[in-house]
C-alpha cells in the first residue's frame, strides 16, 4: 500500500515540476501517467434488487454507484478506470478476496470493490480498497443512508479513495451553484442553478423573472448570496437554499454587487456603487453591522478573503487600469501585486491560502491564471477568447471557471460553458450543464 | 462532351471570380469608417430618441467613462428638453462591452451613468429627477463580436422612468 501512495506523490510532484518549468502559457495536454484502476461494480443481491427497482426505479444501484465513482476518478485526470469488459472476477467474490494475479493482469494497479443492499428503506454499502501490487487491503469503510443518496455514496467513496492515494482531500461530494443562460445575447435569461459537480441533480433556484449574477457559497452552510435585479434594484441577496427564504443584504441606497462570504461564513464582503465609485463594504450577518473597507475615489470590486480571514484580495483600477491588490481585512496596507503585462481583473484566494487565481485579459486574449499572494511566480494556466470568474475547488486543486465563445455579426455561434482546469495546468474539461453557463461557485465538501 | 467540359471549367471561372470578387467587396464594407472615432461609437443605428432631435444615448471608449464633444452636445439637449418637460423623470443606464469581466463592468456601467447625469446636473437638472443602474455588459443592443458591435454597447442611455 506504501508503493501505490508513494507512486502518487511522484505523480504529483512531476505535474507541479512540470508546470513550474513552463515559461507563460501551460496550454492543456494529456496527463503524464494516470494511476490505473479497476472500479468493479458493487454486488447487489436478488432481493435488494427488487428493493432498489421499488425504491429507485434503478435494477442496478450497486454497478450504478460504481460508475459514478468510475467518472469521478476519470475527470480527476489523476486516475485511468480500466474497461470493466476485462473484468475476470466476478464483483461478489472480488469483494470478498480479490485474485491479485487477475486484476495484476490488466494492468489494474488499485482496485475497489464492495456491496450494497436495500432493506427497511435503508441502503448500506461497504467497500474496500485493494492494492494489487503489493496484494492487500488498503481501506475498508461502511454507510448507511436513504436509497435517494445513492449518488452522494458514490461522491464519498471517491473522496474516500481520492483521499487514501493522493494524501489531499477529495472534491467530489460537493456542488455547483451556477447562473444558467438561455436566449438571444441582447435579451438573455439567467437563472440560478445547482448542481452536483458531476452536472447531475441540477435545480433550478429562480424563475428567470429577474436579472441575477454572481452566485457564491458560503463554506460553512447551505447559504448563497448573489446579485439580483429584483424590481430592477440590483442588490446583493442571501438565499437559503434549504429553505428558499431569501433577503436583501444589507440597506445600501445604490448598486451593491460582488458579494462573497468570509471563509468563516460570518460576513458578507461586496462592492457598493454609489455616485460612479465602487468601494469595498463588508456585512456581519450576526448583528448586521456594516463596515467600510476601502475609500478610494476609483473602482474597487470583487473582493475574497484569505482562509484565515486576515487579509482580503481584492480588484482595483487606482493605477489607471484593472490591477489585483491585497489589503489587510480592516482595509489597512492595501499592495498591488499584479504587475505582468495586460488587466487583472476576479482574484480568488485559494483555500490552502499560498495561491490567488485570476483573469487576465492581454493583447485581445483571456486567461485562468494563479499567482503567489505576494505577486510573485504568476502562471497562466489557459488562454482562451473569452474567460473568467475562477472559483477553486474545496482542496485547492482544480478551478472551476466559465468561458465565452465569439459571435458572427449577426450575433449567432454564441456559447457560454463552464469548464475546470486542474492546478497544474492539465486536464481542462468542460463541465457539463443543461443549458449555457457562467459564474459558478464551488461548494464545500458535503461530508466532511 | 469537349465542349460541354470546356463550358464547364469557363462557368468554374467565372463562378470563381465571382467569389473572389464578392470577398473582395465583403472586406471594404466590414471597414468601420466614419462609424468610430478612436473607439467611440459616432454613428445612429441604435440610438433612439427622447424627443425630435433628442438622442438617447451617449458612447464611451474602451474601460472610459469621459464624455466625449459629441456626447455632451447629446447630454445638452437632452437637459434642455429636461428642462422644458420638468414632469419627466430619467433613469441613465450605464452599459459596458462584453470584453471585460462582468464585476467590474458593473463598476464600469455605475460610472458611465453617473457621468451622464453630472453632466445632465450641470446644466440644471435637478439630480432627484435622475436615477441611475448599471446593467454592465447584461443587456447589449449588438450581439456581435467585433469593435463595431462593442463600440455601440459601451454606451448610457437616458430612458423616461414615468
Amino acid at each position: 500500500m506504501i508503493r501505490i501512495f508513494n507512486l502518487f506523490f511522484v505523480i504529483f510532484f512531476l505535474l507541479s515540476a512540470k508546470a513550474y518549468s513552463l515559461i507563460e502559457i501551460d496550454i492543456t495536454r494529456g496527463n503524464l501517467d494516470p494511476l490505473p484502476i479497476a472500479v468493479s461494480p458493487l454486488f447487489q443481491d436478488d432481493s435488494s434488487k427488487r428493493n432498489s427497482i421499488n425504491e429507485l426505479k434503478i435494477e442496478n444501484v450497486g454497478s450504478e454507484i460504481s460508475l459514478v465513482v468510475e467518472n469521478n476518478l476519470k475527470i480527476s485526470g489523476l486516475f485511468n478506470p480500466l474497461s470493466k469488459e476485462a473484468f475476470l472476477q466476478k464483483p461478489d467474490i472480488a469483494h470478498l478476496k480479490p485474485r491479485f494475479e487477475d486484476w495484476a493482469l490488466i494492468k489494474a494497479q488499485a482496485l475497489i470493490t464492495g456491496k450494497v443492499t436495500i432493506e427497511d428503506k435503508k441502503l448500506k454499502v461497504e467497500f474496500r480498497l485493494w492494492d494489487i501490487l503489493a496484494g492487500r487491503e488498503m481501506m475498508a469503510l461502511a454507510f448507511t443512508t436513504v436509497p435517494s443518496n445513492w449518488r452522494r455514496v458514490g461522491h464519498i467513496i471517491s473522496d474516500k479513495v481520492y483521499e487514501r492515494l493522493t494524501g489531499e482531500k477529495g472534491y467530489f461530494d460537493t456542488r455547483i451553484i451556477y447562473v444558467s443562460e438561455e436566449g438571444p445575447k441582447t435579451a438573455r435569461v439567467k437563472k440560478l442553478a445547482i448542481m452536483d459537480q458531476d452536472g447531475f441533480n441540477t435545480k433550478y433556484l429562480t424563475l428567470g423573472n429577474e436579472l441575477v449574477l454572481t452566485p457564491r457559497f458560503n463554506p460553512t452552510s447551505q447559504m448563497v448570496t448573489y446579485l439580483s435585479y429584483f424590481k430592477n434594484l440590483p442588490r446583493v441577496y442571501l438565499l437559503d437554499i434549504e429553505t428558499g427564504t431569501q433577503e436583501v443584504v444589507g440597506d445600501f441606497p445604490g448598486m451593491t454587487f460582488a458579494p462573497r462570504f468570509s471563509p468563516d461564513g460570518k460576513k458578507i464582503i461586496m462592492s457598493f456603487a454609489k455616485d460612479g465609485n465602487s468601494d469595498i463594504y463588508t456585512m456581519d450577518l450576526e448583528n448586521r453591522i456594516v463596515e467600510r473597507i476601502t475609500n478610494h475615489p476609483s473602482i474597487d470590486t470583487s473582493p475574497s478573503y484569505s482562509p484565515d480571514n486576515r487579509f482580503i484580495t481584492f480588484n482595483s483600477d487606482r493605477s489607471g487600469f484593472q490591477q489585483i491588490y491585497v489589503m489587510k481585512s480592516d482595509g489597512s496596507n492595501v499592495k498591488r501585486i499584479s504587475f505582468g503585462k495586460g488587466l487583472y481583473g476576479t482574484p480568488v484566494w485559494s483555500p490552502r491560502g499560498d495561491l490567488i487565481a485570476f483573469t487576465k485579459l492581454h493583447k485581445g486574449k483571456f486567461y485562468i491564471g494563479v499567482m503567489r499572494t505576494d505577486g510573485s511566480g504568476e502562471r497562466l494556466l489557459t488562454e482562451n477568447y473569452y474567460q473568467e470568474a475562477p472559483s477553486w475547488s474545496p482542496n485547492g486543486r482544480v478551478l472551476i471557471f466559465y468561458r465565452e465563445t465569439k459571435s458572427n455579426d449577426k450575433g449567432e455561434g454564441f456559447s457560454a460553458k463552464l469548464w475546470s482546469i486542474d492546478l497544474t495546468g492539465y486536464n481542462e474539461r468542460q463541465v457539463q450543464t443543461e443549458t449555457d453557463a457562467s459564474d459558478p461557485s464551488w461548494s464545500s465538501l458535503l461530508s466532511n | 462532351m469537349n465542349f460541354s467540359k470546356s463550358f464547364r471549367n469557363t462557368f468554374l471561372v467565372i463562378l470563381l471570380s465571382l467569389i473572389v470578387s464578392a470577398c473582395a467587396t465583403k472586406k471594404t464594407t466590414t471597414k468601420v469608417e466614419g462609424q468610430m472615432q478612436g473607439d467611440v461609437y459616432t454613428g445612429t443605428d441604435t440610438v433612439k430618441y427622447l424627443a425630435d432631435g433628442v438622442p438617447d444615448r451617449v458612447f464611451f471608449a474602451t474601460n472610459e467613462s469621459i464624455l466625449t464633444t459629441k456626447s455632451r452636445d447629446t447630454l445638452r439637449k437632452q437637459a434642455n428638453w429636461l428642462r422644458e418637460n420638468s414632469s419627466i423623470n430619467v433613469v441613465v443606464e450605464g452599459h459596458a462591452d462584453e470584453r471585460g469581466t462582468r464585476e467590474y463592468n458593473l463598476a464600469l456601467g455605475e460610472r458611465r451613468a453617473n457621468a451622464a447625469k453630472d453632466y445632465l446636473i450641470t446644466y440644471g437638472i435637478s439630480a432627484d429627477r435622475i436615477s441611475v443602474i448599471s446593467y454592465g455588459k447584461e443587456r447589449p443592443v449588438d450581439s456581435g463580436s467585433n469593435p463595431l458591435s462593442w463600440s455601440k454597447n459601451r454606451r448610457s442611455v437616458t430612458v423616461k422612468a414615468n
